[in-house]
């Protein structure tokens, strides 16, 4: 299941753990990607809290943390090459958490509501 | 300019043996002994090994790569690139100035304290501000400053801790918010309407006992003077805050209105772009910081001041009078020196050769050639906001949207007309804003070429839309590839 | 006509005629009478070149006559090629703006290349920015940045052996950015290893960096071999302040493991002109790039592949992140940046080398003669330094200094307290001015 945060965030939950990207409709706001700025393992995110920014050329953008949880994996490819951002955005999420509250997802946005939003914001 | 790129570095005209500067007397110096081993450079440094000749005609031909005032017509908008006079270059040199230490006693500086002295009186007169301070080193640090005073007054009053939101307009430059940020305040952004001028009905709400300042340019970022400002200042005034001028746009107003008796209470100056102290290629530039009766015991150390008699009621000696001051309720420093004194000398060697008749001038010619150019070209680029503006406008691009030419490509194709481009893509408030600032220095012919330019380009882009969209073709180098540079950064010779 | 202004009336009247308004004054009709200024402001009347030159020279004779000069206390006076000052003046640099159209300002760009190829190799860490305002903002930036690059820690060590007139500057920032700063004690004029030891055991977890000098401000080389092991083991960062031109001679922070290296350029050949402009250096490792504050240039290739030089990682700058920046500077000290290139283009590494040694030759020997009636010594005896040094005076210091400028337009050093003067020498001192300085001492009660 996925979900969206009205920063353009996603998170993907699989069991326990929830995989933190950027949505399509953001990296197309942003451009080519240059950098992502990643915490490290075992920091502890905090919904709401940025845990990171992305760059491009000419912008950036915090990355807000859609759930909370403890950093368990961080998706290192991105440091080689951030442009797979670009590429697959649903394919490479930045961090994995592990999940503190699963309820944190509620207020956030499946899918469909997601686009509408995007649509509306365009 | 010299069309043809120059290209090499330093590191690649490097022979082993040459060199370019020796001091005598030095050359014979060994290095004492007993500094011990493991204090000293472990890793011999490598510098460039290039003799006097060779190194001159390297950074010649490098210059010839640039474009700077004296070569052409810089439009930048927001950047006052105004004519620098040559003689406050040769003010700036004086070898008496060039060779004074920082720490030198004031009985023995004071004619550098005097300099400095009367530079931060005339600021005061122009500025309609009680104090000023020249020490800050940039117009960013200037804000800083100003935001320190405030905060510094703010906390005198007990109400430092509660009040620690900025107000800053929507279409204000990055600098603001960023200063802000610096000085431990959260910035709030309030609303511009159409014409880049603040919504008061916007303003109002935001106005609580939790504000330290606003911030605003007069006149904006669109060259429009804020009309509302006697409002604007009663306003915030009544919510016990204070009101910042951001001195980015001063120069139109030279002759005019004076912040202070807009009603603003803090403001800076950037020397390099009213005061003509060249911007350098990004600096030296100076920030001075104004404030009105009652904050100048704010300002930072140190001071310089000047006494008839001593605090206990002494005549001063006439070769004393210049003095340096701490004091405890300034906000700290932001400078370990009195800031970029030579740039400040500059800037007081450009009011000296105005005058006050020149100076009380120089806004309205600025305002006129805008509007000048303004009114020669709305006819074929698209002009958002109609009405009065001042030293600076903005275009959204070209009437004609047909032609898919953006701003950025008619940017581009200006260089090769041999022109600096304007600024781009500033202010937010427009997709393809072109701002344009002329300043008064530039002569009715060179305006006409410039416009005859702009025409040509618009005209280009409805005839043939891939000359413009691949611009530049005549310059040393073409469309640079930004995102490689920022993907797999080569800052160093080192690392190429 | 003022003459700066190329308008004839006859331009004006026609350009008034475009802009469809009768007089200058109509194109300010949108401003309230109110503010309008009533009256020219009250400064001088227009003054020609050689009036302003007579101004200016007016003021001069003013102050002292000051040719020789031992104060330092991180500003010192070097010898400045003549081929510096006259390529600095070219106005294709000077008049230029900041440079964000690459295409037509290769030539600053290409310097600024130079500039952080220099620094990093001088500083031995592998970047640069392109520069600070001055050492002490360079200070305290890279103290901010140390903590914006690290989460949830917000104290910083600063020894206490940091230039006072640093300190400051690094107190201010702190305070209003909402940083606390605790000061590590000195021992014998050097910072305290042990010290710092105990505060990163204790508060480790909340350390974002330890803020070091050397030399310091007493002119002492500091030995920091082995701290950087001891921050990082508590995650903190070493940053170390430094006098540029030193490092020629002296262990690089590069080479002592520091994470970023900051301080004063002025050494490397920038006239003291009475503070400023002078010129902030900012260093630091490749992992921490992304974090510097202010401008950097990186190398590129243009769209026929030539090799070319842009501004680059603009995203961390305040005109895109806006109150997320990593710092608010814009304009920085830019053609301080040529000033120094050229300087170490021409004097290279064997010439900073001599002349780092020709100002220890002459402090030596200032140390030496000083000392050798017994009315001064040395402050801290027994630790190293290079040019400069404390001395403490049986003399009174005012007397001494007003003396020096007042009989022989000498500079002796700078005053710390009544009884004790930093004093410095570089190459441009001879022992004839050291043997002045010392009768004059000798005349000093």
């Amino acid at each position: 299941m996925i979900y969206y945060s009205k920063t353009h965030e996603y998170v993907r939950v699989e069991g326990d753990k929830g995989y933190i990207g950027i949505s399509d409709y953001a990296q197309k706001q942003l451009g080519n990607v240059v950098y992502v700025d990643m915490p490290d393992l075992g920091d502890e995110l905090e919904k709401g809290e940025d845990f990171g920014a992305i760059e491009s050329v000419k912008a950036a953008s915090d990355l807000i943390a859609p759930v909370s949880g403890e950093v368990v994996e961080i998706n290192e490819a991105l440091s080689e090459n951030p442009r797979l951002v670009n590429a697959d955005p649903m394919a490479n999420w930045i961090v994995a958490v592990a999940m503190s509250d699963p309820a944190e997802t509620d207020d956030l946005m499946d899918q469909e509501a997601y686009d509408a939003y995007c649509a509306e914001n365009h | 300019m010299n069309r043809k790129v120059y290209g090499k570095l330093i590191f690649e005209l490097s022979r082993k043996g040459r060199r370019g500067f020796r001091i005598h007397a030095a050359g014979q110096a060994q290095l004492p002994a007993g500094i011990p081993a493991n204090l000293l450079r472990q890793e011999p440094l490598e510098l460039p090994e290039t003799d006097e000749p060779t190194v001159v005609r390297h950074y010649t031909n490098m210059s010839t790569n640039n474009f700077g005032v004296d070569t052409g017509f810089y439009p930048l908008g927001s950047c006052t690139m105004k004519y620098n006079p040559k003689i406050n270059d040769e003010m700036a040199a004086h070898s008496v100035f060039a060779g004074l230490h920082p720490s030198t006693p004031t009985y023995a500086a004071q004619g550098a304290l005097e300099l400095y002295w009367t530079l931060q009186k005339a600021l005061c007169e122009i500025g309609g501000m009680e104090e000023f301070t020249l020490n800050p080193f940039a117009g960013a640090q200037g804000e800083l400053t100003g935001l320190m005073v405030i905060r510094a007054w703010h906390f005198s009053r007990g109400e430092g801790e509660k009040r620690r939101k900025v107000i800053v307009p929507d279409s204000a430059h990055g600098t603001n918010p960023a200063s802000a940020a610096v000085c431990g305040l959260e910035v709030v952004e309030v609303k511009s309407r159409e014409d880049g001028t603040v919504d008061v009905a916007d303003l109002v709400p935001l106005l609580d006992d939790t504000v330290a300042a606003m911030m605003l340019t007069n006149p904006n970022t669109l060259g429009i003077f804020e009309k509302n400002i006697p409002e604007i200042a009663r306003l915030v005034h009544e919510a016990g805050a204070l009101l910042y001028y951001d001195g980015a746009n001063l120069n139109p107003m030279l002759g005019v209105a004076r912040p202070g008796d807009m009603g603003f209470d803090v403001m800076h100056i950037n020397l390099h772009k009213t005061f003509s102290t060249p911007h350098g290629g990004g600096g030296p530039g100076a920030g001075p910081v104004g404030v009105r009766k009652g904050l100048e015991k704010f300002l930072p150390n140190p001071r310089v001041v000047k006494r008839s008699v001593t605090p206990d009621g002494f005549p001063v000696d006439k070769n004393r009078r210049y003095g340096i001051e701490y004091s405890p309720s300034a906000l700290g420093s932001v400078s370990a020196t009195l800031g970029n004194f030579a740039v400040q000398a500059r800037a007081l060697a450009y009011i000296l050769s105005f005058g006050s008749e020149g100076l009380m001038e120089a806004g309205k010619l600025a305002t006129l050639n805008a509007t000048y150019i303004k009114d020669s070209l709305k006819d074929v680029y698209l002009l958002p906001i109609e009405g009065l503006s001042k030293h600076e406008f903005v275009f959204d691009g070209l009437k004609d949207k047909s032609t898919g030419v953006t701003t950025l490509n008619i940017a581009k194709r200006l260089l090769d007309h041999g022109y600096h481009a304007p600024t781009i893509y500033f202010p937010l408030l427009f997709h393809e804003s072109l701002m344009i600032e002329p300043t008064e220095t530039e002569s009715r012919e060179t305006l006409d070429e410039f416009i005859g330019a702009m025409r040509e380009i618009a005209r280009e882009a409805a005839e043939d839309p891939e000359t413009v969209k691949t611009a530049p073709h005549l310059t040393p180098v073409t469309r640079p590839d930004d995102t490689a540079a920022a993907l797999n950064p080569v800052l160093t010779y080192d690392m190429l | 006509m003022n003459r700066y202004f190329p308008h004839t009336p006859d331009d004006i009247s026609e350009m008034l005629a475009r802009c469809g308004v009768r007089q200058l004054d109509d194109l300010y009709a949108d401003v309230p009478e109110s503010l309008r200024l009533k009256e020219p402001y009250r400064l001088p009347a227009e003054m020609d070149e050689y009036a302003v030159r007579r101004f200016f020279d007016s003021l001069a004779d003013k102050n002292s006559r000051i040719r020789t000069c031992f104060a330092g206390a991180g500003f010192y006076d070097h010898a400045v090629p003549a081929a510096v000052r006259s390529l600095a003046a070219r106005s294709e640099f000077l008049t230029a703006y900041t440079p964000y159209q690459p295409e037509i300002s290769q030539g600053t760009l290409q310097y600024i290349f130079e500039y952080q190829t220099m620094m990093a190799r001088l500083t031995g860490l592998e970047v640069s920015n392109a520069s600070m305002y001055d050492g002490a903002t360079a200070t305290a930036e890279a103290v901010m940045m140390a903590v914006a690059s690290q989460r949830k820690r917000n104290l910083v060590l600063v020894s206490a052996t940091l230039n006072p007139a640093v300190r400051q500057v690094v107190d201010t920032y702190a305070r209003y950015h909402g940083i606390c700063l605790v000061t590590v004690p000195e021992e014998n004029g050097v910072t305290s290893r042990k010290e710092i030891a105990a505060l990163l055991e204790a508060r480790g977890k909340e350390i974002a960096a330890v803020v070091v000098p050397s030399p310091n401000y007493y002119g002492i080389i500091e030995d920091h071999e082995g701290l950087a092991d001891l921050c990082h083991a508590s995650k903190a960062l070493l940053i170390v302040n430094c006098i540029a031109a030193d490092l020629a001679t002296l262990r690089t922070p590069g080479e002592l493991g520091a994470d970023i290296a900051c301080g004063d350029a002025q050494s490397l050949g920038i006239p003291l002109s009475f503070g400023g402009p002078y010129l902030g250096f900012l260093c630091c490792t490749k992992a921490l790039m992304r974090k510097m504050p202010g401008r950097i240039v990186g190398a590129t290739v243009d769209s026929e592949g030539r090799r070319c030089f842009v501004l680059t990682l603009q995203a961390r700058e305040q005109h895109i992140r806006r109150e997320k920046a990593t710092s608010n500077i814009c304009s920085n000290q830019g053609l301080m940046t040529l000033w120094v290139t050229i300087y170490m283009s021409l004097v290279g590494a064997e010439g900073l080398r001599e002349i780092n040694a020709a100002g220890a030759s002459t402090a030596r020997y200032l140390l030496e003669k000083m000392t050798s009636d017994g009315r001064a010594r040395l402050r801290y005896p027994g630790q190293p330094f290079l040019n400069e040094f404390l001395l403490e005076t049986v003399f009174n210091v005012d007397t001494f200094i007003a003396r020096c400028i007042q009989d022989a337009g000498i500079l002796p050093g700078v005053k710390i307290d009544s009884n004790t003067i930093l004093m410095a020498a570089t190459e441009l001192q001879s022992r004839e001015d050291v043997d002045r300085v010392f009768e004059i001492a000798t005349t000093c009660v």
